[in-house]
């Protein structure tokens, strides 16, 4: 007991918080197993929160780089939208049959450079505030879509359905169906591309030096500056990062729902924020784990999964849920953080 | 000499712009004279206030100028609210729309009964409106705790209410859409039989009075501002910063009942989800328009109210363009990054230099 103290002593508070997220969603799945069985026993439940929420998961990796750096950018998930739409539009207009993928990819990058660019240089170099110049990203975001084409539409692009419809299947995992048929379980293009980027950004915070960089500038702005960190640099360069993320991630919602709406992805910023604060990510900036993102997206798509198991029809129980979830999770991050700072 | 004494004025009037431009209230004004200015060119009948009849039969006044004041109102109070919060803590309330959509289900649940198809008023709507408030002031202090006992960031702290606000708004109700039929329940949001000026302006107003007095009488305002800039400090000058910030919570809390009531007021019913949508993003936009720091300290009042004006001034304009609703935010955006990067004081050190260059080129010139 004693020496359990005194690791957590001498925790950093990013492992700490990171433990407590990863000890919570294990337990969280093993109950769900053990007391509802059912869907949970079966591998492809777990792949497809992970199938559902692959965007999501690119989108909150994107923003844990900004909250480390002390910034926030609520501008993400209404650039989802206005990237399914404006790759939907163009995937789908009458000259020329429509258009090909690889140019749709870079439209949404493009979408995601000029983003990234525009709102990083007014934070970085303006010092105007992360929460106005994102807030306005995310009006302008969000009418430009409707602009765009106002209604629902799918896409019927023959080469995008393809690639659409592309499973990748896992060897040795899967569950037999009622026929007596082994099926084996699968997940979408889109979860590689986000386990790729969760795997590459994890190096990039961990072991170089603009990630270090990224903690320095959140954590304390002047003795960053001391240490000889282009601050402005680092600021501009992780909400660049964050934008071109949210298009990634636009991209990979894309691919999920093959349609393009402006009511798509309503509400991800939000989301985003709730799951990397699970994940352990504090919003005052130099604090975060991309690896604790990771379970917060599972954490968060895990208690929505319960829930509705539960027999909790009702839409509201999933939202209320959801609130108890990021209250408890606060307030354990508050109060275990006090502590550390007493005993200290 | 003549030709000197020009150049002299001249420059001391450059000098008094400058100073102008420093000062807090500039960007909403200049705002909105610039918006007066583009309508009157645009379209002067923009001004017009016609004496109409509504549909109960009564003189109203109606006309561009009374919509921005009439649906402003909501913006306005909500604004009161969100500077204070903003001052004392540092951070802004994003669970306002939702608190809203609890706080009218809340007045509805009490007026229509538990069935919500009760004929007539189940209770006085005074008794309604103030068990609404202590509601709102409850769900207030709820985030003001979380904010100032438990040290949360006021953005995330809120985002928790923000989540739940409108799914505990539908389970108050059972999901149903209560519509109060009394007529006198619809004469907060519209008109009083007999008065010409919706009663909403009326509302705002009064609670515009109420804050200024609060602010010229008691310590708020000033005890506010000094937890924001440096809770330290306050501590040791005998405030408790956590009770300071609590308050200014629970002050939020209320405007948050008077809004709701007027929202609700205006249709008798209730749409759970769209009801005051995005309205925070608007009265955060109204705080940061009139000047004040998004991260705490010294603010001014009437500048977040021109604020709030500003905003619905824009909206009404672009209306009146026959700009989709949906399409609004895109022009929204732009006007705001113009707004904010024009107050940013980087480009304004810029500018004012640049000023002076080009005025002490001239005055070489002539010299």
């Amino acid at each position: 007991m004693n020496s359990l103290k005194l690791r957590v002593k001498n925790m950093s508070d990013t492992n700490l918080l990171l433990t407590i997220t990863v000890v919570v969603f294990f337990l969280m799945y093993v109950l769900a197993v053990i007391f509802l069985g059912g869907g949970f026993t079966k591998p492809q439940t777990f792949f497809n929160i992970l199938n559902e929420n692959a965007s999501l998961l690119i989108l909150s990796c994107g923003m844990s780089l900004v909250m480390i750096t002390g910034g926030i950018d609520i501008s993400v998930g209404t650039m989802t939208a206005l990237v399914c739409m404006s790759c939907a539009v163009y995937l789908d207009t009458e000259i020329g049959k429509g258009g090909n993928v690889v140019t749709a990819i870079c439209i949404a990058l493009a979408i995601g450079l000029a983003y990234g660019i525009v709102q990083g240089f007014l934070v970085a170099y303006l010092n105007i505030q992360p929460f106005i110049v994102s807030l306005a990203g995310m009006f302008f975001a969000k009418g430009m879509t409707t602009i765009i084409k106002a209604d629902q539409f799918n896409v019927k692009n023959e080469e995008f359905q393809a690639l659409k419809a592309t499973r990748i299947y896992i060897p040795f995992l899967g569950a037999v169906n009622k026929k007596g048929i082994f099926v084996p379980a699968y997940v979408e293009i889109g979860v590689v591309i986000a386990l790729v980027l969760v795997v590459v950004l994890f190096v990039v915070l961990r072991w170089t030096k603009l990630g270090r960089a990224f903690y320095a500038v959140g954590g304390n702005l002047q003795s960053a500056s001391m240490l000889g960190i282009n601050v402005k640099l680092t600021k501009f360069l992780a909400h660049l990062m964050c934008s071109v993320l949210a298009s990634i991630g636009g991209w990979v919602y894309f691919m999920h729902v093959g349609s393009g709406s402006p009511s798509h992805a309503a509400g991800a910023e939000m989301n985003a924020i709730a799951s990397s604060i699970i994940g352990g990510t504090m919003l005052t900036g130099g604090v975060g784990n991309i690896i604790g993102t990771f379970f917060g997206v599972l954490s968060l798509s895990t208690i929505k999964n319960i829930v509705s198991q539960l027999g909790f029809d009702e839409a509201w129980w999933t939202n209320i849920t959801v609130a108890i979830m990021i209250c408890i999770f606060l307030l354990i991050q508050s109060i275990v953080m006090r502590r550390k700072t007493k005993s200290k | 000499m003549t030709k000197t004494g020009n150049s002299l004025t001249g420059k001391s009037l450059g000098a008094q712009i400058l100073g102008l431009t420093r000062k807090q209230f500039f960007i909403p004004i200049a705002a909105l004279l610039a918006l007066v200015v583009f309508n009157l060119i645009a379209d002067p009948s923009f001004f017009e206030i016609k004496m109409g009849q509504n549909s109960a039969g009564d003189p109203v006044l109606s006309g561009y100028l009374v919509t921005i004041f009439d649906n402003a109102s909501e913006l306005v109070i909500l604004a009161i609210g969100m500077t204070l919060v903003t001052a004392a803590s540092g951070g802004q309330d994003i669970s306002v729309g939702a608190a809203i959509a609890i706080a009218g289900s809340v007045m509805l649940r009490i007026l229509c009964g538990p069935d919500g198809k009760a004929a007539e008023l189940q209770a006085p709507i005074i008794v309604a409106f103030i068990i609404c408030c202590l509601v709102a002031m409850l769900f207030g202090a709820f985030n003001g705790a979380l904010v100032s006992y438990f040290k949360i960031p006021p953005m995330v702290a809120t985002l928790i209410l923000f989540t739940a606000g409108r799914s505990i708004a539908a389970w108050i109700n059972n999901n149903q859409l209560p519509i109060v039929n009394d007529i006198s329940f619809s004469y907060y949001g519209n008109f009083f039989p007999g008065i010409p000026v919706p009663t909403p302006i009326f509302i705002a107003v009064a609670c515009m009075i109420v804050i200024a007095l609060v602010l010229k009488f008691t310590n708020l305002g000033l005890y506010s501002q000094t937890v924001g800039i440096n809770p330290h400090a306050a501590r040791l000058n005998g405030l408790n910063p956590e009770v300071i910030k609590l308050i200014t919570y629970i002050i939020l809390g209320l405007c948050v009942a008077v809004a709701g009531f007027i929202k609700v007021s205006r249709f008798s019913t209730i749409n759970y989800s769209v009801i005051a949508k995005d309205i925070e993003m608007d009265a955060i936009l109204a705080v940061a328009l009139g000047g004040n720091s998004l991260g705490g300290g010294k603010f001014n009042m009437a500048a977040s109210i021109m604020g709030a004006y500003v905003i619905q001034f824009l909206t009404t304009t672009l209306y009146k363009f026959n700009v989709v609703s949906s399409a609004l935010p895109a022009y929204k955006a732009i006007v705001v990054i113009i707004l904010v990067v024009l107050s940013a004081p980087i480009v304004r050190e810029k500018i004012s230099r640049a000023w002076k260059k080009t005025t002490s080129k001239s005055a070489k010139e002539v010299a």
